[in-house]
């Protein structure tokens, strides 16, 4: 039995993802996964109505789950539904985190109000709307950097609201009674409109009421044209150029000289009268009947959303961090019993956890057609990538568990701030124009963060340097040795990386600005990091410090790589302010603080370190 | 203690991988110190500060003391450790010819800094739709420029450097019939209406726009998306006593002119300008955005190029990351103004640019080589080991 398992634990662990990747299935009589995978355009990009109902959740509430005031669990795509069609119903669900209590205090609204003592449906908000507006407009005076929480928190919850009302006004006109029926009879009302006009030019007899109504439409349209913000209306010719995308109030009024509707809207309008009125089948053929014509049109957009959707739904990350998890567990074991078997597990799950990754990785640039790292988001995942690659390569060498200990750690950790990076919104971003080069983001970005990677991973190795040394008996002088080569070998490695990629930084901005160094933040961060890790190895080679000196540099070269990844960026919005004062820098304060705590350990006499005390 | 001694105790201590050390350490410390200042003083003043000096100074109040070696002090003991340890250290073996290479190309690269710093002058250039130009002009040097007008067919220039303004000094110059005198000299400022008789004992302008605006003194700012504004009160001395006193400004749109012993002049406070043999128009400047946002996706000019012996007349595209190299001169899409009917070009001249690629090549093969060696030993290592255990 515990021959077989590293066997047993893999096909465990490969049967979970399995399940994970499975295509989502409807859960109810609406084809809502169908709906979910319809593309429309939104901030620069073509994706899924999954993707904006997935991220707007995360904006508003950190979290992608619903729960109807009944307790019924509600999917994404069901949401959206109903912030598109049914304002009435969408502004029950309690969708919105508010956690600062003076905020609360502002909307007489009390934690015991909300779902989880923190999150709160619009209805709820609504009589507090006009504070919040002049709160936010005071707030927004000052600049971004230098608000107090309260501030931030206003303006965080305004934008919120800012971004559900647009939503909710993507494909129905805010206060226009009866909206979607008056838009479902377009067909009969414009041409008549149209020919009362005429007949109105004319001198002729004609219809007022028709020609009022047609005046109505079109102060209606324009309005909508002005705040909607979804643009689920692709261009008649099925072009796959993202220009020609309109916005449902645009579409209908260059319909209206016409009195023909696109296909794309007449769809839309159908849908919500089907949704609105509780018509699964109706619903469900209007929808199929719409796809069918996508998939003439556009058959690549469809597609890429298709696959995009699946993405969404199988979250391959969030089940790449539980395995990493797991194996970082399995590893930490197989030091105190079993290690062969217990080490050939752990690294059978890191593997599998990190191909995970990787298809994820991959998706996403197929899905974005760039290079892995186009933003913070993203360099998260593919620090924890590259620093879990090289850590296979050091078990599969040294066999011992230590890679796949510190594998599971920063894949974990890296994915997890991935995670929280995210709540930012959509993390397929479009590049701005600066950035715009594959070539350099290719080459420039992801060496600079491999070099992060390397970095860290050399950090992490000293770390378990010193824990285990300290705490256990179980660092042998083998073990000791293995580790001491392999954190060598890892900064030699580095040193590599970070120099390549900050001279690579040098020559793209000698490209675009016109000098190779430019002293900014960001460069100096990434010079930083080289000259630490140039100092390591000088130092070691110099024999100025030993194994157990080599562990204190790599380590501090964690605190290095972290000041350097997102203190600078902190340092952008301003030192001198309250505002810098949130919560990503207190985390970083704290990993500081338990970095210098590692190496104030790693500074105790060798004989009160348990290893080597016997 | 004799000299030779001392001579080999000099020579221990330059080869001393300690101060290489030592050293890194000192260079760490001055980066993080110049990045946090950046939030106090920009970008260009920190690198005066910190980097382009022997010594940095911690000022408070008047006091300035000496807190740590600067940017030159730590890079020449660099270079000299780095040098001075490969000439008394230098064997010829495969196995440190990567370590040889990567500090052969770290030379390369610090000395290509420090010509940079030396050489490299910086210009921007203007231009709206349809306005040709065959000049730059600089970001922070003022020159005050006197143009003879007199001949229709060519401007006479005499233009006056910020240096000497700044000085107060008086200027006689063998082109101009009269003396310029430099009243006094704002090197920031705003121009307001001279409202009211209260103001007007304040300004000391005769004639010219100074009779109807004057300049009161502002804070100079060191921020890198501000410029200084300067403006000066000038006096001209003609053979025969005062001729007037104008205010100028970079601030003032358009010259001043004005007559003299029967010469047309003009007068006027500008950013320096550096003058090309050839110039550009603009023919077309193009903001693209993401559909349905404001992120841009790209700039672009499209510029003709024109010698006037007629050798070069052709149209070119410059946008984001693709710079127009002329003629020892880099031009790059830099900004825009004016809803996107202006375009800025920043003009940069840098003799030495080629240096940090041929440094970065040469760094990047010292250290792929050094590591490949490291890797193969260690591999065959391993293979020893795992041989001995099996």
């Amino acid at each position: 039995m515990k021959k077989y398992l590293p066997q047993i634990a893999l096909l465990v662990a490969v049967a979970a993802v399995l399940v994970s990747l499975r295509a989502p299935r409807n859960t109810g009589e609406y084809d809502f996964v169908g709906f979910g995978r319809l593309p429309i355009l939104v901030n620069g990009r073509v994706k899924p109505l999954d993707t904006v109902a997935r991220t707007s959740l995360l904006v508003l509430q950190g979290r992608q789950r619903v729960k109807a005031p009944d307790g019924r669990s509600v999917s994404p795509e069901e949401w959206l539904l109903d912030v598109l069609y049914r304002p009435e119903i969408a502004d029950t669900y309690q969708t919105f985190e508010i956690v600062h209590p003076d905020v609360l205090a502002m909307l007489n609204l009390t934690p015991e109000d909300g779902a989880g003592k923190k999150r709160f449906s619009f209805h709820q908000l609504a009589p507090g709307l006009a504070e919040l507006d002049r709160q936010s407009k005071l707030a927004d005076n000052v600049e971004s950097a230098a608000r107090s929480p309260f501030q931030r928190a206003v303006v965080q919850l305004r934008d919120g609201v800012v971004l559900y009302q647009r939503l909710q006004s993507s494909l129905l006109a805010p206060g226009v009674d009866h909206y979607l029926d008056r838009v479902a009879a377009f067909e009969q009302t414009v041409p008549d409109g149209l020919a009362a006009l005429a007949a109105q030019r004319e001198g002729k007899p004609h219809n007022a009421s028709a020609v009022k109504t047609l005046h109505e439409l079109g102060e209606t349209f324009s309005n909508l044209e002005s705040i909607a913000y979804l643009l689920p209306i692709p261009p008649l010719d099925g072009r796959n150029a993202t220009s020609g995308w309109l916005n449902s109030g645009a579409s209908l009024r260059r319909s209206l000289s016409t009195g023909k509707l696109s296909p794309a809207m007449r769809a839309y309008i159908d849908l919500g009268v089907a949704w609105r009125g509780y018509q699964p089948a109706q619903f469900n053929t209007t929808l199929a009947a719409y796809r069918v014509r996508l998939e003439g049109d556009m058959p690549a957009v469809l597609t890429r959303g298709n696959v995009e959707a699946r993405f969404n739904s199988s979250q391959p990350f969030y089940t790449s961090s539980l395995l990493y998890v797991t194996a970082f567990l399995i590893a930490l074991f197989s030091w105190l019993r079993w290690p062969d078997v217990l080490a050939r597990t752990a690294f059978w799950i890191v593997s599998l956890a990190w191909i995970l990754a990787t298809v994820g990785i991959g998706v996403r640039m197929w899905l974005e057609n760039r290079p892995p790292v186009t933003n913070l988001y993203s360099s998260a995942l593919f620090v924890g990538w590259g620093a879990v690659a090289l850590c296979l390569v050091l078990e599969s060498v040294f066999k011992n568990a230590i890679g796949s200990v510190a594998a599971g750690l920063i894949g974990f950790a890296t994915l997890l701030i991935a995670h929280h990076l995210a709540l930012g919104g959509d993390t397929l971003e479009m590049m701005r124009a600066v950035l715009d080069s594959n070539f350099w983001l290719a080459t420039h970005v992801v060496t600079v963060t491999v070099g992060y990677s390397a970095t860290f991973l050399a950090g992490f190795l000293a770390l378990i340097y010193v824990l285990r040394g300290a705490f256990t008996r179980s660092l042998d002088q083998r073990t000791a040795d293995a580790l001491a080569r392999m954190v060598y070998g890892i900064v030699c490695f580095a040193t590599l990386f970070s120099f390549l990629g900050t001279v690579l930084g040098g020559i793209w901005a000698d490209q675009s600005w016109g000098r190779f160094w430019g002293w900014d933040p960001k460069e100096n961060g990434a010079l930083i990091i080289v000259l630490w890790n140039s100092l390591i190895l000088h130092a070691r080679w110099g024999g100025l410090v030993k194994a157990r000196g080599l562990m204190v540099l790599a380590i501090f070269g964690n605190v290095v790589t972290a000041w350097s990844w997102f203190g600078v960026n902190m340092l952008g919005v301003g030192l001198h302010s309250y505002g810098f004062m949130d919560a990503a820098f207190w985390w970083l304060l704290a990993f500081v603080a338990t970095q210098l705590a590692a190496m104030l350990i790693a500074g105790l006499p060798l004989n009160r370190w348990r290893s080597f005390a016997g | 203690m004799n000299l030779s001694t001392l001579w080999r105790d000099l020579r221990a201590f330059l080869i001393s991988l300690k101060l290489t050390v030592a050293m890194i350490a000192f260079s760490i410390v001055l980066v993080l110190a110049a990045t946090l200042d950046q939030v106090n003083l920009g970008v260009w003043a920190v690198q005066q500060k910190y980097f382009h000096c022997f010594v940095v100074y911690w000022n408070f109040g008047d006091f300035s003391l000496a807190v740590f070696p600067g940017g030159y002090t730590i890079g020449g003991l660099l270079l000299l450790n780095l040098i001075a340890a490969h000439i008394y250290r230098f064997k010829l073996s495969w196995r440190k010819s990567g370590i040889y290479l990567a500090h052969s190309g770290l030379i390369l690269l610090l000395a290509g800094e420090l010509f940079t710093g030396l050489w490299q002058d910086e210009y921007q250039m203007r231009l709206d739709e349809g306005e040709t130009k065959n000049f730059s002009e600089s970001f922070r040097a003022i020159e005050l420029a006197i143009t003879d007008t007199t001949d229709a067919k060519f401007d006479e220039v005499v233009a006056i450097p910020e240096s000497v303004l700044a000085d107060k000094k008086s200027v006689q110059h063998p082109k101009l019939p009269f003396r310029v005198e430099v009243k006094s000299y704002l090197p920031n400022s705003a121009l307001q209406a001279r409202s009211g008789a209260g103001d007007a004992t304040a300004s000391i302008a005769t004639t010219g726009a100074g009779t109807q605006l004057i300049a009161t003194p502002q804070a100079v700012t060191y921020k890198q998306n501000e410029r200084n504004l300067p403006s000066a009160y000038v006096e001209l001395h003609g053979p025969s006593g005062s001729i007037g006193t104008w205010l100028v400004s970079t601030q003032l749109i358009d010259a001043q002119r004005f007559e003299f012993a029967d010469h047309s002049y003009k007068i006027a406070l500008r950013f320096a300008r550096h003058y090309n043999p050839y110039s550009l128009t603009l023919l077309k400047f193009s903001h693209d955005r993401y559909a349905g946002t404001e992120i841009p996706k790209n700039f672009s000019s499209r510029i003709r190029l024109t010698t006037p012996d007629g050798r070069d007349n052709r149209e070119v595209l410059i946008y984001m990351n693709n710079p127009l190299r002329y003629a020892g001169l880099t031009f790059y899409q830099a900004g825009f103004e004016n809803n996107d009917r202006t375009s800025i070009l920043q003009v940069v001249r840098n003799p030495s640019w080629l240096l940090p690629y041929i440094a970065c090549a040469v760094m990047t093969l010292g250290l792929g080589i050094q590591f490949a060696i490291h890797l193969v030993a260690f591999v065959a290592r391993r293979r020893n080991v795992v041989a001995a255990v099996a």
